[in-house]
């Protein structure tokens, strides 16, 4: 069976100088169905890579599928018609810079299916209003403006936005780091639903491993622009073989106390 | 200067001396909203005390308000915030300015939009330098580099000479803790502070507050939405809920027997998920 997505080979370069490579032969799949966890520190690779899948950054090399069809060599005309067919949705990291600050909450969500030219205005609103039931959100917030929203309210917003027009592929990057416990919670059902229900794949940027202990199915570590530990998520993260991805691991905070190091060094 | 009650038993005299801090009933209204209705809670000198909550619950305003500086519209509408004995609502500007570096400082989520991108980062360091403590422009460069080099940043020399879009979020952070530290504050105020960080970032930060506790006894008013975070540095926590204190005491006992019914759902939130799910899945 053909991944959702397919990324192979994937070459990014800052300018046309070979040696800064920011992303050096990466490669990514995902099933329809999967989450899998793309982690890395700063600089590592992981927002370019996700928006290399979605053509905002050039490939140098490599290669990039959707359903078993290439889409990373598409230009002009048809690379607009593959957008507009919204199956590759990317859900971005700042809610509140992403959303227009002028333009209401179900307006945003129905842009995508109006862009696309769906049916009639009303049958996008109630497509809007759908996605945002599906977030866990109250159709009467629809109403409002982005800025009168909570940060975890936001987040699902976008993540409606992109509901609204069916991806097969669903990329969000760091969707739960800055939101309280209840509200990651919530995001983080909604994923797994969407995964179970609608067979999205999804592929999420996180730095918060606990996260994806919960959700994912399989986790990538992306160091220096390139994947140094893949596998099963239990596997990489209860025992972790590359030294990066065990430093990483090491770092996570418990609710259950400090780590050795602040033991040492607090009073 | 050291008194020597405070010499001879530290902890006793935490709790016997003047707190450090002391907000008591404090009100917060923007305009005819009440948004903070009566919290109270007092700092030791040394102590280091969690503000936890939802989005929403108060925390951040509450932690505005005892810097002085609430948002736009926002007004302290009852109670008194008590830095070392003085009430700070009668403070006027000059007084807050000589409070605030050698009593009382911060550091918050976004570091980069704190600093200047035009300037190199040792440039407002050594501003602050030689505004907060009168050093001379050569002593508050070398002073600058101590600083930048006591923070764990690498080749501080050459950190000095950067520009802010030169650094990372967490030496943009620790940039922001020298400034904080530059006055040798009492109490250091850390308004999700490590929020925006890389998980490995995020653990180094922490460390550099602990050994900054450490080492200039100083105390620390962490808020956080992420109670493990809370757990690292803190002694003691109070869990705001709408405006509210619903529960406070200390970390441990908070967090393994929380007594209120939100505190209970916080807990239970935060655990759903994490890695020590893991192990037993």
């Amino acid at each position: 069976m053909t991944a959702a997505l397919e990324a192979d080979g994937v070459e990014v370069w800052l300018g046309r100088r070979a040696k800064s490579r920011i992303l050096d032969g990466v490669g990514l799949t995902a099933r329809s169905g999967e989450i899998v966890g793309l982690i890395g520190e700063t600089g590592s690779g992981k927002t370019t890579l996700a928006r290399a899948i979605v053509g905002l950054a050039p490939l140098h090399a490599g290669t990039v599928r959707v359903d078993g069809t290439p889409v990373s060599g598409l230009r002009g005309a048809e690379l607009r018609r593959f957008r507009r067919t919204g199956r590759v949705q990317y859900v971005f990291q700042d809610p509140l810079r992403s959303l227009d600050p002028d333009v209401t909450v179900l307006d945003s969500v129905a842009e995508g299916p109006a862009i696309r030219g769906d049916g009639r205005a009303a049958d996008r609103r109630a497509r809007a209003v759908a996605a945002l039931e599906q977030v866990g959100l109250d159709p009467a917030l629809g109403d409002r403006l982005p800025g009168r929203l909570s940060g975890g309210q936001r987040q699902r917003v976008t993540i409606a936005r992109a509901l609204a027009v069916d991806p097969r592929v669903l990329l969000l990057d760091e969707p739960v780091s800055a939101l309280d416990a209840a509200n990651r919670n919530h995001v983080l059902r909604v994923l797994d639903r969407l995964r179970r229900e609608r067979e999205v794949a999804i592929v999420m940027i996180s730095h918060d491993l606990g996260s994806l202990a919960g959700i994912a199915d399989r986790i990538v570590v992306l160091y220096r622009g390139r994947v140094v530990e893949e596998g099963p998520a239990a596997r990489v993260l209860l025992e972790p073989e590359d030294p990066y991805t065990q430093r990483l691991i090491a770092s996570v905070p418990s609710i259950d106390g400090p780590r050795p190091t602040y033991a040492r060094s607090t009073r | 200067m050291t008194s020597p009650l405070l010499a001879s038993d530290p902890a006793a005299a935490a709790s016997a001396a003047a707190p450090l801090l002391r907000v008591d009933d404090l009100h917060l209204t923007a305009g005819a909203r009440e948004l903070v209705h009566g919290v109270s809670f007092g700092l030791a000198p040394g102590e280091a005390i969690g503000l936890v909550g939802e989005s929403g619950s108060g925390k951040t305003l509450t932690c505005r308000a005892i810097l002085g500086v609430p948002p736009p519209g926002v007004t302290v509408s009852g109670g008194t915030i008590r830095l070392a004995g003085e009430d700070v609502a009668a403070y006027t500007r000059r007084q807050w300015d000589r409070v605030r570096g050698p009593r009382i400082a911060a550091v918050f989520q976004d570091p980069a939009s704190y600093l200047n991108p035009s300037l190199t980062v040792g440039r407002q360091l050594t501003e602050v330098l030689r505004v907060k403590n009168g050093l001379h422009r050569r002593v508050a460069r070398a002073r600058a580099v101590e600083l930048l080099a006591s923070m764990g940043l690498h080749r501080p020399e050459h950190v000095h000479d950067q520009y802010p879009y030169e650094l990372s979020g967490g030496m943009l952070q620790r940039v922001l803790i020298a400034i904080a530290v530059s006055g040798d504050p009492d109490l250091l105020v850390a308004d999700e502070a490590t929020t925006a960080l890389d998980v490995t970032v995020q653990a180094e930060v922490l460390d550099l507050i602990a050994t900054l506790r450490a080492e200039r006894q100083l105390s620390l008013l962490l808020v956080s939405h992420d109670l493990a975070v809370v757990a690292q540095l803190c002694d003691r926590v109070v869990v705001l809920r709408h405006g509210r204190v619903v529960e406070s005491g200390p970390t441990r006992q908070v967090l393994d027997e929380p007594a209120d019914p939100y505190t209970r759902a916080l807990v239970a939130d935060h655990r759903e998920y994490g890695l020590d799910r893991l192990a037993t899945r």
